[in-house]
């Protein structure tokens, strides 16, 4: 942070404008344009500070996090702090919310951007007073001197900030060390739930402007298939009704929801419709792997002579893992309501990445940029799966048709069928023992699922892992931590199959392989609280114990669960899960994280599938495709190992990978089953 | 369309309108009541959950028509002047929030429940709420929430 980076006194109540570039490290994609300066903090007359972000609410907790992060910094009670989040138009592009980005990445900017406004007004407070500003206070929002205070809003108004800006001030204002932080690394409320239990939050669907109509689309009967015709006629003789064609794109927008389905039942009998061949889910492996694309530069990498240390393996074991197409099934449908005001369109939107949805917005509408605006109010939950922005585009194209505002809120079933998914993964794992019963070769391929923790933690002195991409059959897309579930599945399910080649415990023989010592932490940490060592001795007829642990983003993990199988179906008993992220900004919330990933991925692991077949979903309601409820809810045990001596990291994908293969281990651990799918399939009983 | 009186949170008022729309789209569409959300449009979810005569219902699968004359109550009914329902509290205190869109549904569903049984076990909180869906999957922490407004409900009766 320099000079240069702090600007001006503006006006309106606003006393000051701090400035922030955009780190390097919150560009994703490697965009190496330059740096912009964007506004960041405000304080205003009143004292009331505000912190922009262009970081997007759906539950996970930015918004508090970011605030305690401006308030430690300033000094200030959080209630002090005042955030204004995704708003293309006020806020600083932060770049997507995802891939737990907005600790390590935009929490540090937002801590710059707040020590900063402090060292700024001490330098004030210190030439007002003539002291030294080293030996100035900042408590409680004001600076402290010879038992006076001086509110950081008189600071703002002194006739000596433009001279304090004019001082050289330290090239990198400090951060608080984590050891020192005062409101960071407590439990903290979430500052946004008292207008959800009250329902006065407006969620993107709730979004209602003057003279609205609401939208309804008209969607193929199956993928790929396209429009050779529709007569609109019968909707356009409704009252009220707006009906469209433009190319592929039909909908209809009425003063009620009820009106526009009506409309929309009256002209999709007469849509004909080119239909072409799709795939099923019945032969979705075989697929995958025929469809690999081994000469599209497979990532990975390896390390020693695998095929040798294969051969020369005293034992070698060979496994394959199927992994389903899932969906996020968010709450809260995709939602949008989108406004024209003389060429300028206003769309309010739940997405996790504003600025793609504004640029996708701009070209399909032949907008220019500057003209398009996306408000993301806090929305119904995403988990990676509303990236993308099909509802946006929809509204914007029927407000534009009908002249009025309009919305779209997709039904579940649209949800079910036209959002994207989780990449399905066939993974493909051959090892290799040495006659100490030692890792000594590792072969693993993902097909078509990614390639986030593909590397193995274990010690093994050759290794080969790969991802190769495939041409899936669905359209697919981020999801909480994407393929770090399927491949960590694979691989702890796996190693426990090693395990047991070597006669030794799973625990024994994951420690005896681990040099991460985070890691190890976790497990011991886990195990010990489960009681693992005991629960080994003391069998139960029908009930298993199963562990696993793993890294990714920068964090770990690890989890030892206890189920029982009946009719062939396994039950969660007890999970106790250990997690550590390096300095915990908020626990109360990394607790929620944790707890809500431990569950949602409970789903996956146990009947989570979406089955497809003629081009159409065949499972896409709640009914069929079932979805963790509070029957699945198990005892849950949660531990917090809080690394005050590590950068904090990202919390809100890591805690979903050690549960899908504690359950498959401790579902052989009942059974005498290896479970090589998720979900899990059926057993037999 | 018919002009059809409902009573929703204490008021009564006629609303014009086809009798077969479901109760969820005149709630938000017509009253402006946007705190009862679509989740699924089929009961499978809970998302959409009023209290009818005091009896948790799902507003998606109810004709408006069902209502008249009954006593609706929504999540906006729910805090009085400002203060909260002991559930809505209990919700807060807990932080048993995530996304909150589910949370409307689960806490009018807990005001029945609790209602039904004012000392719920364990077992009859799960079986009461196992049709609201959260796919934050925040369900520990909303079983607390469900167990501390049974138990501050218990000890007033």
């Amino acid at each position: 942070m320099n000079r240069r980076e702090f600007v001006e006194i503006a006006g309106a109540g606003l006393l000051i404008v701090v400035t922030a570039p955009l780190s390097d490290a919150q560009r994703r994609g490697g965009d190496a344009g330059p740096a912009t300066l964007e506004s960041r903090l405000h304080i205003a007359e009143d004292g009331t500070i505000a912190i922009l972000s262009g970081k997007i609410e759906e539950g996970q907790g930015a918004l508090t996090e970011l605030a305690m992060a401006a308030a430690e910094e300033l000094r200030v009670p959080l209630d002090r702090v005042r955030m204004v989040i995704g708003d293309t138009e006020g806020t600083p592009n932060d770049g997507t919310t995802a891939g737990s980005g907005t600790t390590p990445r935009t929490a540090p900017v937002v801590r710059k951007a707040a020590a900063a406004a402090r060292e700024l007004l001490l330098a004030v407070a210190a030439r007002q007073l003539g002291a030294d500003a080293a030996r100035l206070e900042v408590r409680d929002g004001a600076v402290q001197f010879a038992g006076k205070r001086y509110s950081y809003a008189d600071l703002a108004r002194s006739p000596e900030l433009a001279a304090a800006y004019k001082d050289a001030l330290p090239a990198g204002a400090a951060l608080t060390p984590a050891r020192d932080w005062q409101l960071l690394g407590k439990p903290q409320a979430r500052l946004d739930t008292r207008d959800l239990v009250t329902g006065a939050h407006r969620f993107p669907s709730d979004i209602v402007r003057p003279g609205m109509l609401y939208g309804r689309v008209l969607r193929p009967p199956s993928y790929g298939a396209t429009l050779a015709g529709v007569d609109l006629s019968a909707a356009q003789k409704m009252p009220g009704v707006t009906a469209v064609r433009d190319g592929e794109f039909v909908a209809c927008a009425a003063r009620t929801t009820f009106a526009a389905r009506k409309a929309l039942d009256a002209i999709s009998p007469t849509a004909q419709w080119n239909r072409v061949a799709q795939p099923s889910s019945d032969d979705l492996f075989a697929q995958l792997k025929q469809h690999a694309n081994p000469n599209g530069r497979p990532s990975g990498q390896e390390r020693g002579s695998v095929d040798k240390a294969l051969s020369d393996a005293a034992h070698k074991l060979k496994a394959t893992y199927q992994v389903a197409f899932v969906q996020h099934a968010p709450m809260e449908p995709r939602a949008a309501v989108a406004e024209w005001q003389d060429g300028r369109l206003t769309v309010w939107t739940g997405t996790s990445n504003p600025g793609s949805v504004r640029q996708q917005l701009a070209e399909t509408l032949h907008a220019p940029l500057a003209n398009v605006r996306v408000i993301v109010p806090h929305f119904g939950g995403g988990f990676g799966g509303k990236h993308s922005a099909e509802a946006a585009v929809e509204a914007a194209r029927l407000a534009k048709e009908a002249g009025r505002p309009v919305a779209v809120h997709w039904t579940r079933a649209e949800e079910f069928m036209w959002a994207y998914f989780r990449p399905a993964a066939l993974i493909e794992v051959e090892a290799g023992l040495d006659s100490a019963r030692s890792l000594s070769a590792w072969d693993f391929t993902n097909y078509n699922s990614g390639g986030s923790a593909l590397d193995t933690p274990y010690r093994v002195p050759h290794a080969r892992v790969k991802f190769i991409g495939s041409d899936p059959p669905l359209k697919q897309g981020s999801y909480r931590v994407l393929a770090a579930t399927a491949n960590n599945f694979a691989r702890e399910a796996f190693t426990d199959e090693l395990a047991e080649a070597a006669g030794k415990d799973p625990l024994e023989f994951r420690l005896a392989h681990l040099d991460n010592e985070r890691l190890r932490n976790v497990l011991a940490a886990a195990a010990e609280r489960f009681g693992w060592a005991e629960r080994r001795k003391k069998r139960r007829f029908g009930t298993g114990i199963g562990l696993a642990c793993g890294t990714e983003k920068n964090s770990v993990v690890a989890a030892c669960c206890e189920l029982q199988v009946e009719n062939g179906v396994p039950r969660l008993i007890e999970v106790v899960q250990a997690f550590e992220c390096g300095a915990i900004y908020n626990p109360a919330n990394l607790r929620a994280q944790v707890e809500g990933a431990i569950m949602m991925g409970v789903g996956p692991a146990l009947r989570e599938e979406i089955l497809f077949k003629d081009g159409k979903i065949s499972n896409g309601r709640f009914a069929s495709y079932r979805v963790p409820r509070f029957r699945d809810l198990p005892k849950l045990e949660v531990i917090l190992l809080d690394r005050k001596d590590l950068e904090s990291a990202g919390a809100g994908e890591t805690p979903i990978i050690a549960i899908a293969p504690a359950i498959a281990n401790a579902v052989f651990d009942a059974t005498s089953q290896r479970v090589r799918t998720m979900p899990i399939g059926s057993l037999r009983s | 369309m018919a002009a059809i009186k409902l009573t929703v949170n204490g008021k009564t008022s006629s609303v014009d309108t086809e009798a077969e729309r479901p109760l969820l789209e005149v709630l938000r569409e017509d009253l402006g009541l946007t705190g009862t959300k679509y989740g699924c449009g089929e009961g499978q979810c809970g998302a959409c959950t009023v209290l009818l005569d005091n009896r948790a219902t799902l507003s998606c699968l109810t004709p408006v028509r069902a209502a008249e004359g009954r006593k609706i109550v929504t999540i906006e009914g729910l805090a009085q002047n400002g203060t909260l329902h002991p559930v809505q509290q209990a919700f807060l205190e807990e932080g048993a929030v995530q996304c909150g869109y589910c949370t409307p549904g689960i806490i009018l569903q807990t005001v029945a429940l609790v209602e039904a049984h004012p000392k719920p076990t364990d077992a009859e909180i799960v079986t009461g709420l196992n049709g609201n869906l959260c796919r934050c999957a925040d369900y520990h922490r909303i079983f607390a929430a469900v167990r501390r407004a049974a138990d501050a409900a218990g000890k007033k009766s």
